[in-house]
């Protein structure tokens, strides 16, 4: 594969596509998002049968233990990073590789916000004697959010690795599918987030 | 690198680095069959020690506790590290050939995913060294495996989480593959039946192994960390395993006995000399059983107590299954009906395999039926059922498919003289073993016991079940002599061994190269390759592009390096509930070589190196002599 110099007008419509890795990418990426929807749907199912469970007489239970003004600032945070990886991909598209890394830099940066809201969330839940072994409930709301927050760390380690590696040498045929990929994957965290909120806080909140 | 294609003679070194490093789908295909054929005489080991204990009442051969490790490592060795890897083998060695590619769509993954199988397989073995073998049966359910004491059901839970996160690896590849490498001309109704069921099966891999994932992990952090999901007294619920597993376990079955149903699809039409009856059919029925696969699981659960509505929904899913199923027989029957039919031994493992499976599927539809599902529920019927299933459907596929691509494989073909041997000692053994213990069943005789009192009525029919075990021995032990004399034999260097190939994979000279067809091939039809016979084609193919530079994958050592990460990390996770203080940082070190070396896959641009065509054309010269691939 020779490097080719691009312009605007010669940059092919759909880039993440135009070459036959491009293409084993894209439709492997969206093959992989198939069986992690799998992987969430048993843990969902997992929390859902163990929610609100515990040794007898437990204290804690999802009406009095979550708050819903820090589960919409992340939902917020998130969200707002997937329109930017939006975005990014809007000026993929058009050539302009400098477009490209600020809006995926400024999605991380809004992962990291996430990010640190979670640790904090966890952190004080287990400051109130609700950690991971404390009962049933305990464990499937860690392992299920947790899942989530795992999800996310891998999904930052890999956007920065694109943005570290490619910062020099702009884009090509070779790099647009990994980052186009990688905002594939930035998207799913992103719906599973939104499942999480609904399932966990709101229907928890709300009894 | 590209240059070793027409160099004669390596070092061991110079081979052995070639096979760690190797991302060609035919050596990986070799690999797996390599190592399913290990796990498989292991575990076949296991079941004949078993048998032997249960030859005559009251024996003391070995001891319960023995017998319980025994049972358990036969199940999970021959389901995930046997049977699974060598129809890996075959998806490996044929789909690329059979669509016409060069190689599959992510050959890094497809070594990924062989050395996580092989490391998982390997670390699960190391039980048995390290303070026993899991005890709590294949199917290792929570009120069992919580409370085994050692390490046993560990090694069981990390192991199979390794290999498992291969297996789902290489299921995805297989997709992509099909879906995308596909030659021109290749459309989906005009794959072979093979390639199908490897797709419909990858995508029960892609939905049945993630809740399998999950079971492991929610049964690992409750062994290993306290986690409390399956502890009723901290608010857990141990019918969560059975749910996950079998929501992953009831697809397993149809993950390896689709493509077993894909390799007599090839099989029985190259011996009948005729089309395979009812294609599009058979496509249908494949999908239907896949889709169906997932409604299903409950019925291995109906004594559990989930009520009688759920069990009648899930009896009616289960009978519904027979019906796609009994197309595919009957398809099978219609292609043999009116062919030109030539006995050699593949096509004798056909033969035996259709009344074999016919009795399998049957007992399974009685089961289905909850009510008689409650007299036969963990009885030795349901060891004869299971047995008939994958006995009769998959493994005379494996051996009856090692006969018949041995010679794309290997350039060598196995005897037919010894194999016509192995099939009836075999064949013979395996009714002798498990027709009778469906009467055992019957009796009342329950399955997974160590020894049984005499004068029950059970003596004789385990002493005959026992000296049929023996006999499958002798079965798989003359294969294996086969396959040592064959190494020895000559090369074949010929095309289309059978004579009657119809699809591509038979259109391609043997040696095949390292790149496969040398032009992409243009397919004109269903059946290609006798397409082009039909019509007088003697080059084999006529082709879609003309002769130019092949683009090729490098080789790379990574994938070994993230897999032995993994292995490492499963020792930390393994000793941490007994304290060492090595434990964590082990864990630790293990998970940083593999993010370690995914990092450095991800930021080290692997461009792959182009075949020129000179290079082509001596390769060609080479292997086949002056004229090339005529």
């Amino acid at each position: 594969m020779e490097e080719t110099k691009f312009t605007p007008q010669t940059w092919p419509d759909k880039p993440e596509q135009a070459t036959m890795e491009g293409k084993n990418k894209f439709v492997g990426i969206w093959i992989f998002i198939c069986s992690d929807i799998t992987l969430f749907a048993s843990v969902f199912a997992t929390y859902l049968s163990l929610k609100d469970k515990g040794p007898a007489g437990m204290e804690f239970s999802a009406a009095s233990l979550f708050e819903l003004p820090l589960a919409f600032v992340m939902t917020m945070l998130l969200l707002t990073s997937s329109l930017t990886s939006v975005y990014a991909m809007y000026h993929l598209k058009n050539h302009n590789f400098k477009g490209v890394q600020i809006w995926m830099s400024i999605t991380v940066l809004l992962g990291l916000g996430f990010l640190a809201l979670e640790i904090y969330e966890f952190y004080h839940y287990v400051h109130l004697g609700f950690g991971y072994t404390q009962s049933a409930f305990s464990s499937a709301f860690f392992t299920l959010v947790g899942t989530h927050g795992l999800h996310v760390v891998i999904g930052l380690v890999w956007i920065v690795c694109l943005i570290v590696r490619n910062a020099r040498r702009g884009l090509s045929l070779y790099n647009a599918p990994k980052y186009y990929a990688a905002s594939i994957f930035w998207h799913f965290i992103d719906v599973i987030w939104v499942f999480i909120f609904t399932v966990v806080y709101l229907m928890g909140v709300l009894g | 690198m590209s240059s070793a294609a027409v160099t004669n003679k390596k070092g061991f070194g110079a081979t052995l680095w070639d096979y760690l490093t190797t991302v060609d789908h035919k050596k990986l295909g070799v690999m797996y069959l390599f190592a399913g054929t290990l796990f498989f005489a292991i575990a076949g080991f296991e079941a004949l020690l078993m048998r032997l204990q249960l030859m005559i009442p009251n024996n003391d051969f070995v001891s319960a506790g023995t017998f319980n490790e025994l049972l358990t490592m036969h199940g999970t060795t021959m389901l995930f590290l046997a049977a699974t890897p060598l129809l890996f083998g075959f998806m490996n060695a044929i789909v690329p050939l059979q669509i016409g590619a060069r190689d599959v769509a992510f050959p890094f993954l497809n070594s990924l995913g062989f050395w996580l199988f092989f490391l998982g397989a390997l670390f699960l073995h190391l039980s048995f060294f390290l303070g026993g073998a899991p005890d709590a049966g294949w199917t290792n359910y929570a009120s069992l495996a919580l409370y085994s004491p050692g390490h046993g059901i560990d090694f069981y839970v990390l192991g199979l989480q390794i290999s498992g996160a291969g297996t789902l690896i290489s299921g995805i590849n297989f997709i992509v593959t099909i879906i995308t490498m596909r030659a021109p001309g290749m459309t989906f109704m005009r794959m072979p039946l093979f390639t199908w069921t490897s797709l419909i099966s990858s995508a029960l891999i892609l939905f049945a192994f993630p809740p399998l994932t999950v079971g492991l992990f929610l049964m690992l952090v409750d062994r290993m960390f306290e986690a409390n999901f399956f502890d009723h007294t901290m608010g857990g619920n141990t019918i969560i395993w059975e749910h996950l597993f079998w929501i992953f376990g009831h697809p397993e079955v149809y993950i390896l006995v689709l493509p077993a149903f894909g390799l007599f699809s090839e099989i029985i039409p190259v011996f009948a000399r005729k089309r395979l009856f009812g294609y599009s059919s058979m496509v249908f029925a494949t999908i239907l059983i896949g889709f169906l696969g997932f409604m299903v699981w409950a019925h291995h659960m109906f004594t559990t107590g989930l009520g009688a509505t759920a069990n009648a929904i899930f009896a009616v899913a289960t009978m519904a299954i027979a019906v796609p199923t009994g197309m595919k027989v009957f398809n099978w029957i219609m292609t043999i009906w009116g062919g030109s039919v030539k006995v050699t031994v593949p096509m004798l493992y056909a033969l035996g395999f259709i009344p074999s499976f016919v009795a399998g599927g049957v007992t399974g539809v009685m089961q289905a039926a909850a009510p008689l599902d409650y007299q036969l529920h963990d009885s030795y019927f349901i060891v004869a059922h299971f047995h008939y299933v994958i006995v009769g459907g998959i493994v005379t596929a494996i051996f009856g498919s090692m006969h018949f691509y041995w010679p794309i494989m290997f350039n060598r073909a196995l005897s037919e003289k010894l194999g016509v041997w192995t099939f009836w000692i075999f064949f013979i053994g395996f009714h002798c073993t498990f027709f009778i213990q469906h009467f055992l069943g019957l009796m009342g005789m329950p399955r997974r016991v160590f020894t049984f009192q005499a004068d029950q009525g059970w003596d004789l029919f385990n002493f005959i079940s026992s000296i049929g075990a023996i006999l499958m021995a002798i079965g798989v032990i003359l294969l294996v002599i086969n396959i040592i004399i064959t190494a020895k034999s000559k090369p074949l260097n010929c095309r289309d061994y059978w004579g009657d190939g119809r699809s591509l994979e038979w259109a391609i000279k043997t040696p095949v190269p390292f790149y496969n067809f040398k032009q992409t091939p243009l397919v004109r039809g269903y059946d290609p390759y006798w397409l082009e016979k039909h019509e007088g084609n003697k080059e084999g193919m006529i082709y879609a592009e003309p002769l130019g530079d092949i683009h090729m994958p490098n080789n790379s050592i990574l994938p070994l390096v993230m897999s032995i990460g993994t292995f490492v990390a499963a020792f930390g996770a393994l000793y941490h509930p007994d304290g060492k203080a090595w434990a964590i940082p082990v864990l630790i070190l293990g998970l940083a070589i593999t993010v370690g070396a995914m990092i450095v896959r991800s930021v080290k641009d692997d461009l792959g190196f182009h075949v020129h065509v000179e290079e082509v054309i001596a390769t060609e010269e080479h292997l086949y002599g002056k004229g090339g691939n005529k």
